[in-house]
């Protein structure tokens, strides 16, 4: 087991390139996956405010600027 | 080519896809760690730090194998104005940003022990390098501009002039003096490396590349969520809220 | 369907000025390019006293550890011509008889001084064991036939 964490003397250079790549590849995996969670949430969010935003648009624009602006900001983050 | 322009269509074939491509990646992961790290030999000249070419040769194929594809996407996206080949290059750049990235580190930790240097200005390496900044420029490109629209166009042609780069890439270890060794496996007369090292190697691109697919699955689909979500703020911004729209 | 099509015909037209300016650029700068140069180019190209680098094989059996201890003494081929090399300081691991070799440095009356060695492998990979067994059917490529090979091709 210690002769094969030697790497033959070169270890310094075999497992820092092994980890790297882990690294590189599994960060972006988990930033890809936080990134479709974010976008799937705040789009059904907004799905789901855009009838209400049907119902007070004539109720007036201020009400139409709340609802609206909420996701928006949840996203931001 | 356009049935699979329909994000609905798209979004369907790639939650089929998805399970494959992932499973795939895991199991020839273990297969290709396995083989790379405890079932192969070290090198008669190189030694133990041969197990860096299981990473670093993959990484360099996959850099190039993306830039490719995202080049034919941009192709596609401009002549055919293809809206998900658009969106195909912008989910895949940092996963080729990334490739190449892992391509250059363990490049140099492979060439300290073995040249006597982290790095030198040869045409390979150079080459490589300037891949590594035509990702960034590209992804930096695409957000430049408050109109995605414009953004992709840019992108699209830097992706079309930096593809003269792919084949100066492959080459240039045959066209110029360089201290980077020539082709060992893609080359005239078949593989110069031995079957029992060919193995960890080519099970290991298999595992990158099924990566590259899951991963850009993903990200597409983040991509067409986005472009709803601008739509659908467009249009609220189009019912009188006009900042809020600007700011999305 | 026109439009689509003198779309087609622009991208084409324009990758294929960017392609011909880009060989011609390469093919202008091509010495720039080179890395390093081989014995036979030397015997060509007027390089003067400025640094470059040197390319070949390390001589067999032409190794001498200076008395000094941290100064080598070696030749670089590329079997055509060779040239005399002089090197202070610690060497690659790669570094070894028969392998390949890229120094930078000047000439110095007749004799290259290096500043840096680099090793330089060739393309091929095999397990110690192979390459006893290739060695004992004497099958076993030398890598001085690939530096050849580089020489013949200038």
């Amino acid at each position: 087991m210690n002769e094969f964490l030697h790497m033959g003397g070169y270890a310094a250079y075999v497992w820092p390139a092994y980890g790297i790549a882990a690294i590189v590849l599994l960060g972006l995996l988990v930033a890809t996956w936080k990134g479709l969670r974010d976008a799937e949430a705040t789009l059904k969010a907004l799905e789901s405010a855009r009838p209400a935003r049907r119902r007070t648009r004539n109720a007036g624009r201020k009400t139409a600027e709340q609802s609206a602006g909420t996701p928006a900001e949840a996203s931001e983050g | 080519m356009h049935r699979f322009a329909n994000p609905a269509r798209f979004l369907r074939l790639s939650a089929v896809l998805l399970p494959w491509c992932a499973g795939a990646t895991v199991i020839l992961t273990i297969l290709g760690l396995w083989f790379s790290l405890f079932s192969s030999p070290p090198d008669y000249q190189q030694g133990e730090t041969v197990r860096i070419m299981y990473i670093h040769v993959p990484a360099a194929w996959m850099s190039l194998f993306v830039y490719t594809n995202m080049a034919i996407a941009a192709a596609c996206g401009l002549v055919w104005k293809h809206p998900l080949a658009d969106l195909f290059a912008k989910a895949a750049a940092p996963i080729g940003a990334g490739f190449t990235f892992v391509c250059l580190v363990t490049g140099s930790l492979w060439g300290a022990p073995m040249w006597g240097t982290w790095w030198v200005w040869d045409a390979r390496l150079t080459s490589v390098l300037i891949l590594f900044f035509l990702y960034l420029g590209y992804m930096a490109l695409v957000n430049a501009f408050d109109d995605p629209q414009r953004g992709t166009k840019a992108g699209n042609v830097l992706l079309l002039v930096g593809i003269v780069n792919v084949p100066i890439i492959k080459f240039s270890v045959d066209w110029w003096n360089t201290l980077h060794q020539p082709a060992s496996v893609v080359r005239m007369g078949g593989p110069s490396i031995d079957p029992s090292m060919l193995t960890p190697l080519l099970v290991m691109a298999g595992a990158f590349t099924a990566y590259f697919l899951s991963v850009v699955l993903l990200r597409v689909r983040t991509e067409i969520a986005q472009r709803k979500i601008q739509t659908l703020r467009l249009s609220v911004a189009g019912d009188g809220t006009v900042h809020d729209g600007m700011r999305g | 369907m026109t439009r689509k099509k003198r779309r087609l015909y622009m991208l084409g037209l324009a990758l294929l000025g960017l392609g011909s300016a880009t060989a011609l650029a390469l093919t202008a700068f091509q010495d720039n390019i080179v890395f390093f140069y081989s014995p036979s180019q030397l015997q060509t190209q007027q390089v003067g006293d400025r640094n470059f680098r040197l390319g070949g094989l390390v001589e067999e059996g032409s190794v001498q550890k200076q008395p000094d201890g941290v100064t080598t003494a070696f030749r670089v081929t590329d079997t055509a011509h060779t040239v005399d090399v002089r090197y202070r300081g610690q060497l690659p691991d790669l570094f070894r008889e028969g392998q390949g070799v890229v120094a930078e440095g000047r000439m110095t009356g007749g004799v290259f001084v290096a500043r840096e060695v680099l090793a330089k492998h060739d393309e091929n990979y095999m397990p110690p064991e192979v390459s006893e067994a290739l060695k004992q059917a004497g099958v076993y490529k030398n890598p001085a036939e690939s530096a050849t090979k580089t020489a013949k091709k200038e």
